[in-house]
């Protein structure tokens, strides 16, 4: 497995190993975000059903714009990223890689913890699915759109703020459709594969060009 | 196989840092490229990469512009920077295997561990990046270029940091490129004799004066 497709995959993926707290940053803030509303809002089960979907949706908003400020700044102060672009072969593939590796970190285990959310807020176990599910498909379009703000602003001096304002207005439809799908899931009787087969049309033209994009940006800011 | 920069031009803020700069490099000869402080020199290496688009000017290999041949050229290419691009959380041999696995060579791991010996890293092949001095850190970026395949190398000030020892190991790694059919493009500060090959000169100090100049004028 030499392809640069690889080699960076398992170069974040070991970085990460070696510096487990950047993981756990993103997710116990997804925790903590998601734990104070029941303090703010009171505890009845009527309420918090109701927010629920919203509120997991824009915890994993923030707590995915709070790691995209490490994605290539890391790697650009060391130099490393030249190397990379500078690699014999496709710079898309291997952005893809990094923003895949980004994901499996930050997105993957707040899909695994979400239901944690659940017993929190009383959702129905076939809520927790859903919730599971579109969080499955929505957040890699959060690491998709993220990557390329990250890379637009890389090197700017109080570049992580300025991420979070690009990349927040292009998440709302994720938003929307995410928290939409859980909200659909407690009404009987209604389905929710319109939010579904819209969220995975996200996630699908996100993966084809963000990382085609990213890679033009990152480009432009390595000048 | 042969570099030919024509007309070059970059500008960087408000001020020009060179322009008509024309040169040509082939085979078995090395360049290197003097100026003081802030005359462009690592700006110059950078545009030869394409990491830097020139503000006029191309820069052409094999008779194609470089930006017109993404992965041909880059193959050709081992670019060591001023960062060492190595990762401090990894250690000397995770370094060098994934730096020469993104130049597409796939060496086991006796290989890498004897160019580490080679450049002097013996015994410090398992620690952390982090834990290394400046030289050393060094050193694993330098490795690399004990296993590159690339015919064109451009250093960006390769002696810095380094010993005695180090500085004449890499004088020989460097002549004996230039030897091999290689070409060699770096700036140093250092007065080393670099190879008994052809080396060329460009000095950028008078690029910048001519702009001061003009300013005044």
């Amino acid at each position: 497995m030499t392809s640069p497709f690889w080699v960076i995959l398992k170069r974040d993926l070991l970085l990460a190993i070696r510096r487990r707290s950047e993981i756990f940053t993103v997710l116990f803030f997804f925790v903590v975000v998601i734990s104070l509303f029941p303090l703010g809002v009171g505890t009845e089960e009527e309420v918090l059903k109701k927010i629920a979907p919203g509120v997991v949706w824009i915890a994993a908003l923030l707590a995915s714009t709070l790691a995209l400020d490490r994605l290539f700044s890391a790697d650009y102060e060391d130099g490393t990223l030249e190397k990379i672009v500078l690699a014999p072969s496709s710079l898309s593939v291997a952005v893809f890689a990094k923003i895949l590796a980004h994901w499996l970190l930050t997105g993957l285990p707040l899909v695994l913890i979400s239901p944690l959310v659940g017993l929190f807020y009383h959702l129905p176990l076939n809520s927790i699915f859903v919730m599971m599910f579109v969080l499955l498909i929505g957040t890699p379009v959060l690491s998709m759109l993220g990557a390329i703000a990250a890379a637009l602003t890389l090197g700017l001096r109080g570049g992580g703020v300025l991420v979070s304002l690009l990349v927040l207005p292009l998440y709302i439809p994720v938003l929307v459709y995410g928290a939409g799908a859980i909200s659909t899931s407690m009404i009987v009787g209604v389905s929710i594969e319109p939010y579904v087969l819209l969220l995975l049309a996200f996630s699908l033209l996100s993966i084809v060009f963000a990382p085609w994009v990213t890679a033009a940006a990152l480009k432009i800011s390595l000048e | 196989m042969s570099l030919e920069v024509t007309n070059l031009q970059c500008i960087r803020g408000d001020s020009e840092l060179f322009s008509g700069l024309s040169f040509a490099l082939k085979s078995q000869q090395l360049m290197r490229i003097e100026g003081q402080n802030g005359t462009g020199k690592t700006t110059l290496l950078r545009a030869l990469c394409g990491l830097y688009q020139a503000d006029q000017g191309t820069v052409v290999w094999n008779d194609v512009p470089i930006k017109k041949q993404d992965e041909e050229y880059l193959k050709e290419l081992f670019f060591l920077g001023h960062n060492n691009a190595i990762k401090a959380d990894l250690n000397a041999l995770e370094n060098l295997r994934i730096n020469t696995a993104l130049a597409g060579n796939k060496y086991s791991d006796d290989v890498l561990l004897q160019a580490l010996d080679d450049i002097g890293l013996f015994g410090s092949e398992y620690k952390p990046t982090a834990h290394l001095s400046q030289g050393q850190k060094r050193r694993v970026a330098l490795a690399a270029l004990l296993l590159s395949k690339a015919k064109l190398w451009i250093l960006d000030e390769p002696f810095v940091a380094l010993d005695g020892f180090a500085v004449k190991l890499l004088q020989d790694v460097i002549a004996k490129h230039v030897e091999n059919d290689g070409m060699v493009i770096l700036t140093t500060h250092q007065e080393v004799p670099l190879t008994n090959g052809e080396i060329v000169r460009i000095n950028l100090d008078q690029k910048i004066k001519k702009t001061i100049n003009n300013n005044y004028d």
